[in-house]
């Protein structure tokens, strides 16, 4: 190319638009939705706005009335004493002008390309930025529809690539121009080599917005509607109520009492009234989030919803799941409630449930959710076998039930959990369960291990005990088992080392339809 | 009892790698043991030079352990991954398949470069996994880096 400067530096072509019909995936450059400088800083402006003309409201009364000015300054009432309201409200007006034609700017510079290999977005007025994502790196993608973009139509579609801020982002599609556009996407991530699908009939019409509003979560034509776990109202009121922060709450709550009983200041009561709004609103809005959650399986990847309002509605393709953890707080053990969390290799910006990030894919649930959701979310272990032996690995209290459990001199530094602390290796996987209290249950697919690691410290060589860590990407599982058998330690080391390497080797998921 | 996998030989690290570590811990030893020594040399308080004396002992059990902490250190190339130990009182073995790789750094500070040697490092997708290969002969770890990079081409793997 004779053309020193990069192409996709260069002014864009005209682009069309997001919502126009036809294929978005096509490779060619295409613009965002129009609505886009108004849902990303518009609101802003307008709430300036909003202010100003109230403020403005209170001195027109004044005028009108006879009321005199306050005491107080007003740069309003000094403006109009000084009969500059003339050139403010030019100033204004320019103002205007020049942020509207900064965001008309913005948004048609603002463009993204889907071609066969890789997702492109290119931004910014003068310092253009370009960002190039592979399809068969993909991680997830997300579309979040906040509470104003749902009312008119629009949709946030993030895609997530290993790395840390390795997402590109397109805000705002149409909604369904957005479901559309990841439903490509992942055809064109899994390696099919098929012909291009039958688009969606284009849903942007009034009633289509207002269908969408009432929509459930999952596209009906895309995905198979049902969710496999549905959200109880009770338990997820019962799960707020019986975590962790509820007793921490309960403790101050009882320390302020006992403080202004023996004190006799009562000040602190009044001292801790807005802190217990603020917690309150962190219930509420723990509670919003995780109301309407779904997750569901398609044939490219499971997909998991959350979100009352601002709803959030992610795909993650097989393969994507390096890690995965059922756990279960003390307080939700007489109500038999679960919770399970998954380490991935990249992190969407938007939150899940509950404000956690998106990396619990199950906020609550039963025994039985917690097997369908495994199911999912371990698409190797579905046999009966496996599943019986993860549910062993969850509620047994140990012994001899397919796991190789830490020996009994390990009770010196696992009291109450030496019977149950042990692994499993299976087909596919590696199992860790630990914790006879805070019980939970680790599996690693051992096809995503990055490297295992086997250590001893100086007291449990006195022990004859050793350490396992399977590492695995950063995330909020750490699969790591203490306190077994040294030699059983050195055995499995050997073991989850082989299982790591065979299971890379035969492992397809990356283009997940191809194989 | 301590653990040993039931495998062929380690590769050891240079000796020559006693050198520099004995000369880095040392410095820092210095370093710590004056900075401490700081408000026992300003007060002219006995009770002051606790710190700095028992720190003083705990560098030089640990400089005097430094051979045989080197002579602990070992690395095993297998047929599809890199095997890698090190640490006495606190024994840390470590496997990693070949098509984990992300990349490989060759590192070498001053100390090395005066006694020619390198130090290699295995980086995967997780942070965790932490391959750090000191004292390599700077031919040795250049040699091993491109093996490492064919043996990993030829297994590639998703992430």
């Amino acid at each position: 190319m004779s053309d020193p400067v990069p192409k996709a530096l260069e002014v864009p072509p005209p682009a069309s638009r997001a919502s126009a019909s036809g294929r978005l995936a096509d490779g060619e450059w295409h613009c965002l939705h129009p609505a886009t400088p108004l849902l990303k800083g518009g609101i802003a402006l307008i709430a300036i706005l909003g202010v100003i003309v109230v403020n403005l409201r209170d001195v027109f009364i004044n005028i009108v009335i006879g009321g005199g000015p306050g005491e107080e300054y007003d740069p309003f009432v000094w403006i109009i004493e000084h009969d500059y309201a003339g050139l403010i409200v030019l100033a204004i007006v320019g103002g205007l002008l020049i942020f509207i034609a900064g965001f008309y700017v913005s948004w048609r510079m603002h463009t993204f390309r889907i071609t066969d290999e890789q997702v492109e977005v290119r931004s910014g007025i003068l310092f253009r930025t370009n960002r190039r994502g592979r399809l068969d790196r993909i991680q997830g993608i997300n579309i979040v529809r906040p509470f104003l973009a749902r009312l008119v139509g629009a949709a946030r579609l993030e895609i997530s690539v290993a790395g840390q801020d390795a997402n590109v982002h397109l805000a705002y599609l149409g909604s369904a121009a957005a479901d559309e556009l990841r439903r490509e996407i992942l055809l064109l991530a899994s390696g099919t080599v098929s012909e291009a699908p039958g688009g969606v009939a284009s849903r942007a019409s009034a009633t289509g917005v207002i269908s969408d509003l009432l929509a459930p979560e999952l596209a009906p034509d895309v995905a198979p509607p049902e969710s496999v776990v549905q959200m109880h109202l009770g338990r997820l009121i019962g799960s707020l109520l019986l975590s962790g922060f509820t007793v921490f709450l309960l403790a101050i709550i009882a320390a302020v009492i006992v403080v202004s009983a023996t004190t006799r200041e009562f000040f602190f009561l009044f001292g801790f009234v807005p802190a217990i709004i603020g917690m309150g609103s962190y219930y509420v809005s723990k509670f919003t989030r995780s109301l309407r959650y779904s997750i569901a399986s398609t044939p490219d990847g499971i997909r998991v919803g959350f979100g009352l309002l601002s709803t959030s509605n992610e795909t993650l393709p097989p393969g994507r799941i390096h890690a995965v953890q059922v756990s279960q707080p003390l307080l939700w053990r007489p109500a038999g409630w679960w919770e399970i969390k998954i380490n991935r290799a990249s992190h969407s910006s938007a939150k899940g449930a509950a404000g956690q990030a998106n990396t619990t894919i199950l906020p609550v649930g039963n025994l039985a959710d917690v097997r369908k959701v495994l199911e999912l979310v371990l698409p190797g272990l579905i046999d009966p076998e496996a599943i019986a032996l993860l549910e062993r690995g969850l509620i047994s209290r140990g012994g001899n039930d397919g796991f190789t459990n830490s020996p009994r001199r390990a009770r010196v530094i696992r009291w109450f959990s030496w019977r149950r602390n042990g692994f499993a290796i299976v087909p596919g996987a590696v199992l860790l369960r630990r914790g006879a209290i805070w019980r939970d249950l680790v599996v690693v697919p051992a096809a995503r291990m990055q490297s295992v690691g086997l250590h001893q410290g100086p007291l449990l060589r006195r022990l004859r005990l050793a350490a396992i860590r399977l590492h695995t990407v950063a995330g909020p599982v750490i699969p790591r088992l203490g306190a077994i058998d040294a030699d059983v330690a050195v055995h499995a080391f050997g073991d989850v080392a082989d299982a790591a390497v065979r299971s890379a080797g035969a492992d397809t998921s990356h283009r997940w339809r191809s194989a | 009892m301590r653990l040993e996998l039931a495998t062929s030989e380690w590769r050891r690290v240079s000796p020559k790698y006693v050198v520099v570590d004995l000369v880095g811990n040392l410095i820092f030893a210095i370093i710590v043991v004056s900075a401490t020594s700081v408000p026992a040399l300003v007060t002219h308080t006995i009770f002051w030079w606790a710190l700095p004396a028992s720190l003083a002992i705990i560098f030089i059990i640990a400089l005097a352990l430094t051979p045989r902490r080197v002579r602990a250190m070992g690395y095993q190339l297998r047929d599809d991954d890199l095997v890698f130990r090190k640490g006495l009182m606190f024994q840390r073995f470590v496997a990693v398949p070949y098509g984990r790789m992300q990349l490989v750094d060759i590192n070498r500070g001053p100390l090395d470069r005066a006694v020619g040697l390198s130090e290699l490092k295995f980086v995967t997708a997780a942070a965790s996994s932490g391959v750090t290969i000191p004292g390599l002969p700077e031919a040795d770890a250049e040699e091993l880096r491109d093996r490492l990079v064919a043996l990993a081409e030829s297994r590639r793997a998703g992430l």
